[in-house]
């Protein structure tokens, strides 16, 4: 048993380190939150450059066939980062469209996205805010002009920058995805403003839209989302510990440096226990994040416990490390100008993306009480 | 990364499974009472067996009666010791800490005259750290020990000194140079609890049990021979038996807690309660933690495996293990309502750990100091005392 990354993915975790350091420092992620789309074309060409958009595409649509520990290893860095734009969203549907079985489209769409020349988003909340496909209620009808799009998806990530939404919807009753350029008519993107301006949402409205194209239908339909869903997952976990410990590193920091009554405040025990506080609860996520990826890169038969396990323990410390962090910090720490707000807004959103602890300790409970 | 276990930890696995159920006794029948002899009895030939058997000691040296090998395999045996429901060992302390530590430190005399009888349960060891006045503040220990010829003359007292009374021998720390600053003027003694001047008054817990014990010194002659290591060097021995003694503690925590799990899981059942929301939250918040220390203890066993130090997530499992036993034993009794006060019948024993488990958090180490350490050690805070 080795629970240590290779040594390919500790120079992985090293070059994307250096690289967001020097294209994707914090005041760069200040300036892209004021945009409209948070979407910056040449940090993402540095990305596709580097192979990191495509990096668990297969080969033969031009990625570089890597496992879920190894976009671990990139989210990582970049929640350390908190990088802005549509890397996530993008991962999501690229994933679905690879894993669709409907392979002369995946030729037609994934080799854009692995040169950086396509985005592509997954429509799938409605009005009920549920993260489960069976609760999908958008419709998708045949007719002679072909597939025509019905109904309202909210909180989809990225739709202004993205090319193609993938739509989750039912046809004929059966789940189905359908590829939608984002300019056809009758698609209408509206922003929604979010605690997370780093990564922006909009509400999509498809008013009888036609020009879709048939992704994937039935069983098949959803295990490609299930299967996609399950490596995003994993890539949000490992995004939420390179927040909690950018967190937990300036907050140490702080206390190191802050003087009050004379002394520095990291020589407090209440603040050391916080501090405290928030290892424990990174270490442990660390290493449910990376047991989850593990175990989804060898498809192993307890890969879905694995996968709720670390989103909702990354979920709630995520959580629980930035009210500890802002606390040790003090008055400063809850201003503007402050960074630590930024990555506090990031886990809330990621926090929610995919289905928060209470959604994911209801499937573990199905799993070991039903 | 690969988490699936390599070929020999697994070969190691089925040899202890195999030795397990051929050996592992009925499980004992009666009050299991450190006050009932026949309990003690029934303890003492486990370890017997366990020792002729080669698996106790799996980390000593060989020519101790130990098996050489790592933590790795000690965890491994300890996990397949505690699915097969094996009983304690007795002898625990003295084999997880105190063997080892003379077997690193003692003199050839030392180790020919304590380590095989030590294994082999015919003399049960003893702790004696803590004092009344020295609890978490080891350092500032108090029992005095004065040279008198070849002999220490031992004064003071002992407490929260676990299977002292069926104990022959306790590891002592004695301050034997009170001018000196306060680790420096401490030493280990090996003592015979035979010896004149010692008596034991067993500790009632709020349990109800009476595991530990006040040790009480008037006037106990120790030959200088039993001296372990320097004279004023026992600071240096006390964190070696501790640094032995974390060892020894991987594999039989989780499958422990696992086994109490699918109880609790079986009891909300029993209730009728597997449909009820905040139940089933709360049976996933606890299937889930459990599952995130079992991956923070493989974490900590892959770096020990390989010859390194275990990182931050080695300092955070006994404050994660005491935050969840009892947080586990608080919601069991939730989910067993009116019954959870209960001292009788099935739920005799989860009311009894339910009062047990306020122990978690001060044994070993409180979790104040645990995070104090974690603040100096890990993050590099500076020290508050």
């Amino acid at each position: 048993m080795d629970f240590d990354l290779s040594k390919p993915q500790k120079m992985l975790q090293d070059s994307v380190k250096e690289f967001l350091s020097r294209h994707c420092p914090l005041e760069r992620v200040r300036e892209l939150m004021g945009t409209p789309t948070a979407h910056d074309p040449e940090l993402w060409e540095g990305l596709t450059d580097q192979g990191w958009v495509a990096l668990t595409l297969p080969e033969a649509f031009e990625g570089l066939g890597l496992g879920a520990v190894d976009l671990a290893v990139v989210t990582e860095a970049m929640g350390a980062s908190c990088m802005p734009g549509p890397f996530l969203s993008n991962t999501l549907g690229a994933e679905i469209l690879a894993r669709s079985g409907n392979d002369d489209f995946a030729a037609e769409i994934l080799p854009g996205i692995a040169d950086g020349e396509t985005l592509v988003t997954v429509a799938l909340l409605e009005e009920t805010g549920s993260w489960d496909p069976e609760n999908v209620r958008l419709t998708i009808a045949e007719s002679e002009s072909g597939l025509i799009v019905t109904g309202t998806k909210l909180f989809v990530a990225d739709a202004e920058s993205a090319d193609r939404l993938l739509v989750v919807g039912r046809l004929d009753g059966d789940l189905a995805v359908v590829s939608v350029p984002r300019d056809s008519a009758g698609v209408t993107v509206e922003a929604i403003p979010g605690v997370d301006a780093t990564r922006k949402l909009y509400r999509v409205v498809f008013d009888d839209a036609a020009g879709g194209t048939l992704v994937v239908r039935g069983d098949q339909a959803s295990k490609a989302l299930h299967d996609a869903t399950r490596l995003a997952t994993v890539a949000v976990c490992a995004e939420l510990v390179g927040g909690m410990q950018w967190v937990l590193d300036t907050s140490v920091e702080y206390a190191k440096t802050r003087e009050q009554f004379g002394r520095v405040i990291g020589s407090f025990q209440a603040v050391q226990h916080h501090c405290a506080d928030m290892l424990y609860k990174l270490e442990n996520a660390r290493s449910a994040a990376y047991y989850a990826a593990w175990a989804v890169s060898v498809d192993d038969p307890g890969a879905d416990r694995a996968v709720s396990v670390a989103k909702a323990y990354c979920s709630d410390a995520a959580r629980e490390i930035g009210n500890l962090g802002i606390q040790v910090h003090g008055g400063i720490g809850f201003t503007w100008e402050h960074d630590l707000h930024l990555f506090y807004r990031r886990a809330k959103s990621n926090e929610i993306l995919f289905g928060d602890a209470t959604f994911h300790r209801e499937r573990i409970a199905a799993l070991v009480i039903d | 990364m690969d988490l699936t276990p390599s070929p020999r930890e697994e070969a190691y696995r089925n040899q202890a499974r195999a030795w397990l159920d051929v050996n592992v006794p009925e499980p004992y029948k009666g009050e299991k009472s450190i006050a009932d002899p026949s309990y003690v009895d029934y303890l003492r030939a486990w370890q017997r067996k366990l020792a002729e058997g080669g698996w106790l000691g799996i980390t000593w040296p060989e020519e101790f009666g130990g098996q050489g090998l790592g933590s790795i395999e000690q965890s491994i045996f300890n996990e397949e010791a505690a699915r097969a429901t094996a009983p304690s060992v007795i002898g625990h302390v003295g084999v997880a800490l105190i063997g080892p530590t003379i077997a690193m430190i003692g003199t050839p005399e030392q180790k020919e005259r304590y380590l095989r009888k030590l294994l082999h349960c015919e003399e049960i060891w003893a702790q004696g750290f803590s004092e009344p006045n020295a609890g978490s503040d080891l350092g500032s220990l108090a029992c005095r020990a004065v040279r008198e010829g070849d002999d220490f003359i031992v004064n003071g007292q002992k407490t929260w000194t676990s299977y002292a009374q069926v104990s022959d021998w306790i590891f002592l720390l004695v301050r034997t140079d009170p001018g000196a600053p306060k680790y420096k003027g401490i030493t280990c003694l090996l003592v015979d609890m035979k010896s004149p001047g010692i008596s034991v008054r067993p500790l009632r817990m709020m349990s109800g049990d009476s595991v530990f014990n006040e040790v009480f010194f008037s006037d106990v002659r120790v030959p200088v021979e039993n001296v372990l290591g320097e004279i004023n060097g026992g600071w240096q021995v006390a964190i070696t038996a501790l640094m032995h003694e974390r060892m020894n503690l991987g594999g039989a925590i989780p499958v422990e807690l696992s086994h109490f799990l699918a109880k609790v899981v079986d009891l909300a059942r029993q209730r009728g309660l597997t449909d009820d929301p905040v139940v089933r939250q709360k049976l996933a918040q606890a299937t889930l933690e459990l599952d995130v220390y079992k991956m923070t203890s493989a974490r900590a066993m892959s770096a020990v495996g390989k010859g390194q130090a275990p990182g931050p997530e080695g300092s955070i499992l006994k404050l994660f293990w005491s935050n969840y036993n009892q947080w586990l034993v608080q919601t069991a009794l939730e989910i067993a309502g009116p019954y959870g006060q209960q001292m009788a019948g099935d739920y005799e024993e989860l009311t009894y750990h339910y009062l047990r488990s306020r122990g978690n958090s001060i044994e070993a180490g409180t979790n104040e100091v645990l995070k104090n350490t974690i603040a100096n050690r890990v993050l590099g805070l500076p020290k508050s005392y």
